[in-house]
């Protein structure tokens, strides 16, 4: 089984020779080293850029608008932030010309803590996308999804951001790939570069398929009628492990919705799941004043109010300037199990 | 009149109907932004930003772009004050003031967009932005697109002098000049001396715009932007550079802003700088290219021509306020909330 991030590799290879992919760029995307998360390795239209991110941002629209179909990388969403008007133009480019030109960019993004990554590898960039309209965003928690999502985005006309759960990267998946091989060493084998020198190495693609999961599509990923929580990325593996506990421990069925497109949002599976359950909890790791959870629950609160059965919630990031290195501080910043399941179970066993 | 009426400036020269073209153009341009400037003041238009003071530059610019679409043409990356470079490539007047007028007959922004906030796909013109500097991020994008196609299309990109300041400007040397990959990008800074209300002289201490170049191996000129035979000839060494040596070239044009910088600051006359229309007008009558009447006469119809495309926009629709999302995406085979285009939030469609 595939890591998260070897499907992502995949599906740019797959991209690269099938959908017209021209352009696979950023900081350390290239040879030697391939991002890096190793998202890049051995991928023939991979280049290393300037140290540039504005520079990155603004060349993938060059490319764009020249009929060329670029992926470009920020190595870290951390170090998006000065992007931002730049994201703000190609999402609004189309709008602001009449629809002159189209924006077929996809950039992909390390997101969210998990790694140890201190203040400056840790940040969350999901509730600041969601309000550059114009952009679709997706975050898989799974290599299956980061593979159908990642060609979605590839052969869709407009910018889309990728956010890649830094902390599920090397997590592998228990569903294979289409074309992929059933041994993971095999695999391994055949698209790791090896450490040390590379020069000489080439990968050995498997004979990948096409599998495209739509944009705005969201998983139920176990369902139930006691109550629903909607997640996606780091938090949403946890939230599936909190489910089955929970289910376990204490007879409770949740409903685990995996969100995987932040916008558009499946609106319509979140809305169904609540109608049935009357109890909602949004899960998400960013941080807590103006999140991305928020809106969904503005518009269960406002479209909901008399269907639900205990109040919506969202367990979130805390208000903090940044995730300090030591754990006791990312544990108590972002959600972890305990605390997830602590959420569950309280939105379950809440009274009118 | 004289059998050789050529206009020279020091060992370079252009002939008679060049010059009258040119001429004719420059005195279009400067009707078209005297007329939309009233038009900010009586009420039919809002906001205005242009170019006058920058016609003799930006004509010979409009004139010698190798105007068409995809990578076999020039693109440009232009500003707010191209209003003349449009004309000379072709754009009807009426074009600009509809953008004015904010119709829905706009063609470059339905409305939605400060005049001299062109786009036209046909043409290579990507969309203006006001965000400052920011287009000089995505020339070598295109330019990059161009050197691998082949042929001798190059990437125009087009600011003022202030806006250097930005890192976008050092963001673009760096890109266009890497090591084995430079590309064709052809800088123009048009430098008034002006951002906004603060004089170039109190926060640069660069001599030219241009030496700044020099380190990244990037030729340059500074040339007299009021003068149509010199900057007609530097345009023309500058894009023969980038066409030829698939490399970049850095042009400086110093030119008057002869409105301010825009409607906000009253868009007043000024009368201290160099007027580029009346100075030819001069240069003309010396060298016999022309007489008195013929000048009565461009004017005249000039005048008269911007009058009455005045008069047909008014009459042109207003925007509908269905329009307000229409050109948010373009049409995606993967997505499944907005499989044409934006409407409203997923789940919440707009009812007409
Ligand atoms: C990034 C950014 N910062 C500030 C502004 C506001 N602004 C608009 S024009 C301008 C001055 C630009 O001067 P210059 O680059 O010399 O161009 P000019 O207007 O003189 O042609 C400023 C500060 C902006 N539009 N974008
Ligand atoms: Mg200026």
């Amino acid at each position: 089984m595939a890591t998260l991030v070897q499907a992502v590799r995949m599906a740019l290879h797959y991209g690269e020779t099938h959908l017209g992919v021209t352009d696979i760029f950023g900081e350390d995307v290239g040879p030697p080293l391939g991002g890096v998360f190793t998202a890049t390795q051995g991928l023939k239209t991979a280049w290393n850029s300037p140290l540039d991110e504005r520079g990155i941002v603004g060349t993938a629209m060059g490319i764009a608008y020249a009929g060329g179909r670029p992926v470009a990388e920020i190595q870290f969403c951390d170090y998006g932030f000065n992007t931002i008007d730049l994201l703000k133009v190609a999402g609004n480019q189309r709008w602001a010309s009449a629809g002159n030109y189209e924006m077929p960019l996809v950039l992909m993004t390390p997101s969210g803590s998990g790694i140890r990554g201190s203040l400056y590898h840790s940040h969350s960039f999901e509730s600041w996308a969601s309000r550059l309209a114009g952009w679709k965003i997706f975050m898989p928690s799974r290599p299956l999804d980061a593979y159908g999502l990642m060609l979605s985005a590839i052969v869709d006309p407009n910018p889309v951001l990728a956010l890649l759960p830094k902390a599920l990267l090397r997590v592998r998946g228990d569903e294979l790939l289409p074309g992929e091989p059933e041994d993971p060493e095999q695999l391994k084998a055949m698209i790791d570069a090896p450490v040390g020198d590379r020069s000489a190495w080439q990968p050995q693609w498997p004979p990948l398929e096409e599998y495209f999961i739509p944009l705005g599509k969201a998983r139920i990923c176990r369902e139930g009628a006691d109550a629903t929580v909607v997640s996606y990325g780091r938090t949403l593996p946890l939230c599936e492990r909190a489910a089955d506990e929970l289910w376990e421990e204490r007879g409770l069925r949740f409903e685990v919705i995996d969100l995987r497109t932040i916008f558009p949002y499946d609106w319509e599976t979140i809305r169904t799941s609540l109608l049935k359950t009357g109890r909602i909890l949004f899960v998400n790791e960013d941080t807590e004043v103006t999140n991305f959870g928020e809106h969904l629950l503005r518009r269960v609160v406002e479209e909901h109010f008399y269907d639900v059965l205990a109040a919506p919630r969202v367990l979130q990031g805390k208000h903090v300037p940044g995730i300090g290195l030591n754990q006791i501080y990312e544990q108590n910043t972002v959600p972890q199990l305990p605390q997830i399941r602590q959420a569950m179970l309280e939105l379950a066993m809440e009274e009118p | 009149m004289t059998a050789v009426a050529d206009l020279r400036t020091g060992r370079f020269s252009l002939p008679a109907d060049r010059v009258r073209e040119i001429y004719t153009l420059m005195v279009r341009a400067r009707k078209l932004e005297e007329r939309m400037i009233k038009m900010s003041k009586s009420g039919e238009g809002y906001f205005w930003i242009g170019g006058p003071g920058e016609e003799a530059f930006n004509v010979c610019l409009g004139l010698q772009v190798k105007k068409g679409q995809g990578p076999d043409y020039d693109y440009l990356h232009l500003h707010y004050r191209n209003s003349a470079t449009m004309l000379a490539m072709g754009m009807e007047p009426i074009d600009a003031m509809r953008q004015m007028a904010m119709r829905r007959t706009d063609p470059h922004s339905m409305g939605r967009n400060f005049v001299g906030h062109f786009a036209r796909r046909e043409w290579n013109v990507l969309p203006v932005s006001s965000v400052i500097e920011i287009q000089y991020t995505m020339a070598p994008g295109t330019a990059l697109v161009q050197k691998r196609h082949g042929g001798d299309g190059i990437s125009i990109v087009v600011g003022g002098d202030a806006g250097t300041a930005e890192g976008d400007f050092a963001s673009c040397m760096i890109w266009s000049s890497r090591p084995g990959q430079r590309l064709p990008v052809l800088m123009i800074v048009m430098n008034n001396h002006w951002g906004i209300s603060t004089a170039a002289e109190t926060q640069h201490g660069e001599e030219h715009i241009i030496d700044r170049g020099k380190p990244f191996g990037i030729p340059g000129e500074v040339v007299d932007g009021c003068d149509p035979v010199a900057s007609w000839h530097a345009i023309a060494r500058a894009m023969e550079y980038c066409r030829r040596e698939r490399g970049p070239f850095m042009l400086e044009a110093l030119v008057s802003r002869l409105h301010g910088h825009s409607s906000s600051s009253g868009a007043v006359r000024v009368e201290n700088e160099p007027d580029c229309v009346t100075i030819l007008e001069q240069r003309m009558l010396e060298a016999g290219v022309c007489d008195r009447t013929y000048i009565a006469h461009v004017h005249e119809t000039e005048e008269a021509g911007i009058e009455q495309a005045l008069e047909q926009v008014l009459r042109e629709p207003q925007p509908d306020p269905t329009d307000v999302p229409r050109f948010t995406y373009a049409p995606s085979p993967v997505d499944a909330v907005y499989p044409q285009d934006y409407d409203d939030l997923p789940g919440r469609r707009r009812s007409s």
